[in-house]
């Protein structure tokens, strides 16, 4: 975990100055692919949340190693703080991990319904109010905490606000597909079955948003039907659709589509039987985080239900997996531009060269390959933006990996851990630039 | 210089948006410690510890580092290497007796009984002043390291935005000093030394 919070930040600064700094000629902002988009916003909501989760982390860490009393009681202390500290990272972690698959399903279904996407402004925009409402939003996980009737209704408004600009996404990809020539491919199934899952989380979510009706469904099984549709309907789905969509791009190998209908199929059956019945054990009163129930009350059944469908979703992974596994070992068939898609990355080699493109292109519209294609630039402007060959990363992560093992073993690893880690960053800070 | 989108440079790009990630670590530091102001049940308390003439003086000595950080860009931009040196390593000096006076300030406390486990202002003012502490240690590594490289030459006013970048960051980092200044000492209560 601390690693991951060491690593996302610096990852993200590298997205943000890439997307701000180093777009092609003619790559305005409102021409950027969506999946790129929702990177950039996600970004910056990894950037801003993650330093509250860090410091508190900090705090536990000295809490529990030096005695300190940030979340003591007995010192003065309070415990709420860590709850406060931890939701203002953890709600805009949702929409760190949620985000990415708008943006993905904002990509595949224009090019399977052979469409420009429906309200391209709109969509961006409702996906930067999201992130933007995303900090406002976090104590509505702190509605049981008492936080009195005044914070509880601000959280409660703030957090229906944000079902606006998400309906609208929804909205926007419906209108998108409406009168579309629909291409039912792997990549499409999962967007698709994103839409109509994240749809039932979603509702579930707004009902969490009133706080009368959350302090009845806290710790319940209800929370987690809800976000497990937003996550595994939403998130899971939509990186599987991702991972359809781009695995030609890539490897220049197709995924075997008749496996996917099967991997998607299994998995939407595996998901709704997994999820939907802990809607109304959750009702029911069953509470979460506990491994077992008395007799009696109601819940056998709907925990039978559940646990079926994990064995049902486990067959879909098995699935996709023999579906990866057989297609690495399959010849490269792809072409360029297998899906007939409009951006500018299908228009090179499956897989990309190194370098990605010979000569930088001009972008001069939303969906270049469907217009004019791309124009080359200018002779004369030919740079080739490549990393710069460096071994110190390597070191960095080597002295990270000292550190996670120190914690383990003893104190003297990961003091030399953290000694190789600084020795890294300060020669990779410091290497010659060419 | 490579060419870039918006003409700014890509490193300071990246230094800008770094220090919006930085505000909101500092802001959860500087939450924690208002939201534990005078919440501490033994003492010894900040009213009898803050000694605030003292640390008026490592703030001006912080703050004068960064007009030598001013001056060392400007020396650095016009290809003058003798003040190149010369403003560098006054600015990492001057860093350096701020960093010596809160040695001098922690070691105070804790002879006073304030230990990092007594009460909740030793751990807010401790973690809140010891990370902008840290903060300025690496400011100060990183300007002795672009000190080296005018030794040697190796800053000639192409280069000058490696820099600004630090100076970014090190105005940064005293600009963050000032809010902390403001709000642990001269908001305590404390009337002094």
């Amino acid at each position: 975990m601390r690693r991951t919070r060491a690593g996302s930040p610096t990852r993200t600064l590298n997205f943000i100055v890439t997307i701000i700094n180093l777009r092609a000629p003619g790559m305005t902002f409102m021409r950027l692919p969506l999946f790129t988009w929702m990177t950039f916003v996600v970004s910056f909501l990894i950037i801003l949340a993650f330093p509250p989760f860090t410091i508190s982390t900090v705090f536990l860490l000295f809490d529990r190693m030096f005695g300190t009393l940030f979340f003591e009681p007995a010192g003065g202390g309070d415990p709420r703080l860590w709850q406060h500290l931890f939701w203002i990272f953890g709600h805009p972690e949702v929409y760190i991990l949620i985000l990415p698959a708008f943006g993905i399903v904002s990509d595949v279904i224009p090019t399977f319904a052979r469409k420009p996407l429906f309200g391209y402004p709109v969509v961006v925009y409702s996906g930067v109010l999201i992130a933007f409402l995303g900090f406002g939003v976090w104590a509505h996980h702190m509605f049981s905490v008492g936080l009195g009737p005044v914070a509880n209704s601000a959280f409660s408004g703030l957090t229906m606000l944000i079902a606006i600009p998400t309906g609208v996404k929804i909205f926007n990809w419906i209108a998108t597909m409406w009168g579309g020539a629909l291409r039912f491919r792997t990549a499409m199934l999962f967007s698709v079955g994103l839409v109509g899952m994240f749809v039932i989380g979603g509702l579930s979510g707004v009902m969490h948003s009133a706080a009368p009706a959350d302090l009845q469904q806290t710790d319940t099984y209800f929370v987690v039907a809800h976000f497990h549709y937003v996550l595994f309907g939403g998130s899971v789905l939509g990186l599987f659709a991702g991972v359809y969509y781009w695995f030609p791009k890539v490897t220049g190998r197709f995924l075997n589509e008749r496996l996917g209908a099967v991997h998607f199929w299994l998995m939407f059956l595996g998901l709704n039987l997994t999820f939907f019945p802990m809607h109304f054990a959750g009702l029911l009163g069953q509470p979460r985080r506990t491994f077992t129930y008395p007799a009696g009350l109601g819940f056998e059944g709907f925990n039978l239900v559940s646990t079926i469908g994990a064995a049902v979703t486990f067959l879909a992974v098995l699935v996709f997996l023999v579906n990866l596994v057989r297609s690495l070992r399959a010849a490269p068939t792809a072409e360029a531009n297998p899906w007939e898609a409009s951006t500018i990355e299908w228009s090179i080699s499956s897989p990309p060269p190194p370098h990605n493109f010979d000569r930088t292109p001009e972008i001069t519209s939303r969906d270049p390959l469907w217009h004019d294609g791309i124009a080359p630039s200018a002779p004369g402007e030919e740079e080739f933006h490549m990393p710069n060959p460096s071994f110190w990363p390597l070191v960095v992560a080597g002295g990270l990996l000292l550190v996670m093992a120190g914690v383990l073993v003893g104190l003297p690893l990961v003091l030399f851990g953290v000694a190789v880690t600084l020795v890294g960053i300060y020669g990779w800070s410091f290497e010659p630039i060419h | 210089m490579e060419r870039t989108s918006t003409g700014v440079p890509n490193e300071k790009m990246l230094m800008w948006t770094f220090i919006g990630s930085e505000c909101m670590l500092f802001g959860s530091l500087l939450a924690t410690f208002l939201v534990y102001r005078d919440q501490s049940i033994v003492g010894p308390y900040e009213e009898e510890l803050l000694n605030i003439p003292f640390i008026t003086v490592t703030t001006f000595v912080l703050l004068m580092s960064s007009l030598m950080m001013v001056l060392a860009l400007s020396a650095v931009q016009r290809g003058d290497l003798r003040g190149s040196r010369l403003f560098l390593l006054l600015t990492a000096v001057l860093g350096l007796i701020f960093l010596g006076g809160q040695v001098y300030e922690f070691s105070h406390f804790a002879h006073e009984g304030l230990g990092l486990s007594r009460n909740l202002f030793a751990g807010t003012f401790y973690l809140t002043t010891g990370f902008h502490g840290a903060h300025v240690a690496v400011g100060v590594i990183w300007l002795l390291t672009l000190w080296t490289l005018a030794l040697r030459r190796r800053l000639p006013p192409e280069k000058s935005v490696t820099v600004e970048v630090a100076g970014l960051y090190w105005h940064f980092v005293d600009v963050v000093w000032i809010v902390l200044f403001t709000v642990i000492y001269l908001m305590s209560g404390a009337t002094g030394a």
